[in-house]
């Protein structure tokens, strides 16, 4: 086939993945051993360079349909995984829960079953509940990515995030990495501290003591209430978004105590090591978790997260995709 | 229900802690009644049955927590296939928990199901009545129509009885109608929208937690409540190591407490829902499984005597009500033919009760706590009897349960210890 230069990707992303994953699919970082992890963020690299391109495509997945399947609202999450797939020339169909027949009662089984009927390769699912993905994995046929269940794991967010300290730290293991906000609810939390724990770093959790789920400690976390004593000399401050909503539950009284006790300022930045970076999976609420100093300041890296957010999930959906045989292009 | 004339049960050990009889004797039933238990009785034109070598004759095991979800449900459950799967796991009779639809509070609804329970010819079935009207936690219902109608006693269960006040009423009228009332407890602002017991394993799968605190504060609340008005509690399905702490120390002080655990709750812990199935609803149910201290909590207070009764909380579900997310799915499972294998293989066999307490669980102690027929082989009760078998080999099958719901966690598990056969008013209504 003729290509322009730029079209070529590097030889070894032609086909399938020479080396894959052991799971068909993605659920989360439960199931991944550091090995895995390594391949994935160095396949990423690779892919992040497709993006530096003046035309960002390889043919990789060419031929094979992904869908996108959003129960739940995601603007950065969905795009990111949209671009991912437009890169690797996948047909892709994004569907939210808003457009579907989920609204009609229909279960999710039901749902992705017609979906499945018309044979798509890969399905990547938002959803509110923990372990839909799970089940999806059990009851259908397609490799199904999880782009974040309830509480549970946000697995793509996670290898973004070690995708983007590893850039600026060069490593994982050794790293003080402090995690700020709302512990008990966040998909984002438990993902991290899987990766991160499997990696070595040493993960530093901290936020109201109404927020931290029981057996956090089990977990692989040092608990904290303190935001000094977590961002005393890290290497890392990861903010977690804080939902307003979250005052009727009784969990904190006010926005106005909770960033007084847990917003990030640069007067509490001090503490740590003079190289942090601050990062943040979004969506913000500036001057509730974080202020805007911070967050626009030198050293944030939160633009670079949703950068390097591309390049995992393309590095993901061609890493799964070389498991089946098939969709090879010559 | 007919009556087979003349049955003669030849050959078992025949264990009745009602009467404290523990050796071999033969049974002789006349027109629905123990007429003797003795040695080497005379057949005399008699039906004989030969108790399997190594089988036990124990009277009829009573499952005092069942839901029937007739009228309204008859998709998961009717009562003809609830008292099919009941004698099937060796009861002889249910008592069936009022939250159908519609709810059962009044009489009319009561005199329904035990149409069909006549009908069915298999358990006997004994209802109970909603404390309150619609269950709803404001108006009290009609619990002494109720009561002439057929109800044993009364709950709200599915749901806590709503205010101490409504409680202390509750115990204070069925006091004096002489029946209990049973409490699902659990505080429902605690609770809020759990799903699993709140620890290490739901926090790391993500799910909401319901504390065990959430249950024990009801039960302080009911002992206490017990305690003021002199009447009968009965704590339904324990699951926390809390519930026993306080239901212990309100026997210990007199109060008229009595409580039951399922089987689910002595076997297993939350860590299943980690896997090799993550995330399976059919170990979804509430109370929730709880962690291993709770478990062995469980088990402390049944070899301790804490625990009266062993009651199945048998919760039909269609398949595919629970093949959902799992925060989605409805709590419950099925336990009325997976409850005598659990006993024998995890409370018998490994020595921790001994077989005249393993009857005690499940027939001699729910006849009294509900006030009912049965639960003893004295001559002259009723001749519902339950033949166990100690050392057959149970693999529990969900395809082939009789309950028309499958909606078990023990689906292949292998146990040692199931039922021989079940009889009814003289009538044997299930063979193995």
């Amino acid at each position: 086939m003729t290509t322009m230069p730029d079209d070529r990707p590097p030889a070894d992303l032609t086909g399938p993945a020479p080396v894959t994953l052991r799971s068909r699919h993605l659920l989360g970082i439960a199931g991944l051993d550091a090995d895995e992890i390594q391949l994935i963020l160095d396949t990423a690299e690779a892919m992040k360079e497709i993006g530096t391109r003046s035309v960002k495509k390889v043919p990789t997945l060419r031929g094979r349909t992904v869908v996108n399947l959003f129960f739940e609202p995601s603007t950065r999450t969905r795009t990111s995984f949209e671009v991912a797939e437009k890169r690797l020339s996948a047909d892709t169909l994004s569907i939210a829960t808003a457009t579907s027949s989920v609204t009609k009662g229909e279960s999710l089984l039901d749902t992705v079953r017609n979906i499945e009927a018309m044979a798509p390769d890969m399905i990547v699912m938002r959803h509110a509940s923990s372990g839909a993905p799970h089940l999806l994995a059990r009851m259908c046929r397609s490799t199904i990515v999880n782009a974040g269940d309830g509480m549970h794991e946000h697995p793509t967010q996670a290898l973004l995030d070690a995708f983007t300290i590893r850039e600026h730290k060069k490593r994982l293991a050794g790293l003080k990495i402090a995690i700020v906000g709302d512990l008990l609810h966040s998909r984002v939390l438990r993902s991290n501290l899987l990766l991160l724990n499997t990696m070595g770093a040493e993960v530093w959790a901290c936020g109201p003591a109404t927020l931290i789920p029981s057996g956090l400690a089990r977990l692989g976390a040092r608990i904290t209430t303190s935001l000094d004593e977590a961002v005393e000399e890290a290497d890392v401050v990861m903010m977690l978004r804080i939902q307003q909503e979250r005052m009727h539950g009784h969990f904190f009284p006010s926005v106005r105590e909770y960033f007084t006790l847990f917003g990030l300022t640069r007067e509490r930045l001090r503490r740590a090591k003079d190289d942090v970076i601050v990062m943040h999976p979004g969506p913000m609420n500036r001057g509730v978790e974080i202020d805007s100093e911070v967050a626009d300041g030198a050293h944030s890296v939160i633009l670079e997260q949703v950068s390097n957010g591309v390049a995992i999930r393309m590095a993901v959906l061609y890493l799964l995709a070389g498991r089946d045989n098939g969709g090879s292009e010559g | 229900m007919s009556v087979a004339t003349k049955l003669i049960l030849k050959g078992g050990r025949v264990v009745d802690p009602a009467t404290g009889t523990d050796g071999m004797f033969d049974v002789l039933i006349e027109d629905g009644v123990i007429r003797r238990v003795a040695k080497d009785l005379p057949v005399d034109g008699a039906e004989v049955y030969e108790v399997p070598r190594g089988a036990i004759v124990a009277p009829g095991l009573i499952d005092i927590h069942v839901h029937l979800r007739e009228p309204g449900q008859e998709h998961k459950e009717t009562v003809a296939s609830g008292t099919a799967s009941a004698v099937a796991g060796g009861f002889t009779a249910v008592a069936c928990m009022p939250n159908t639809n519609p709810v059962n509070d009044h009489a009319g609804i009561t005199q329904f199901i035990l149409k069909k329970a006549a009908e069915a010819q298999l358990a006997r079935v004994y209802p109970i009545g909603a404390v309150s009207l619609g269950q709803k936690g404001d108006q009290l219902a009609e619990l002494g129509e109720q009561k002439a109608a057929g109800c044993v006693a009364f709950t709200d269960d599915g749901y806590p009885v709503a205010t101490a006040l409504l409680m202390r009423r509750a115990l204070e009228y069925a006091g004096m109608l002489g029946v209990p009332i049973i409490d699902h407890c659990e505080d429902p602002s605690l609770k809020g929208d759990g799903v699993a017991h709140e620890g290490y394993t739901a926090s790391a799968l993500g799910l909401r937690g319901i504390p065990g605190v959430a249950e024990s504060l009801m039960v302080e609340r009911d002992v206490s409540l017990a305690e003021l008005t002199g009447a009968h509690v009965h704590i339904a399905h324990m699951s926390a190591r809390q519930s026993i702490r306080a239901v212990r120390a309100g026997k210990e002080r007199g109060v008229r407490v009595t409580c039951e655990v399922a089987p689910h709750h002595f076997t297993l812990t939350d860590e299943a829902l980690e896997g090799p199935v993550q995330y399976d609803t059919n170990l979804k149910m509430n109370p929730p499984l709880r962690e291993a201290a709770d478990r062995d909590a469980m088990l402390e207070g049944i070899v301790d005597g804490t625990v009266d009764v062993i009651a199945t909380d048998h919760a039909p579900h269609h398949a595919d009500e629970k093949m959902v997310e799992f925060d989605r799915a409805p709590f419950g499972i099925v336990g009325l033919e997976t409850a005598v294998p659990l006993v024998f293989d995890r409370l018998v066999h490994t020595g921790k009760i001994p077989l005249s307490r393993m009857v005690a669980l499940l027939a001699t102690n729910p006849a009294r706590a509900m006030n009912l027929p049965g639960g003893t082989l004295a001559e002259g009760s009723v001749a519902d009897l339950t033949v166990l078998a100690p050392d057959m080999p149970v693999t529990i099958s969900a395809q082939a349960l009789r309950s028309k719901s499958k909606n078990t966690p023990f689906d292949g598990w292998t146990f040692r210890g199931g039922v021989a056969a079940t009889i009814v008013a003289g009538r044997i209504v299930y063979r193995a």
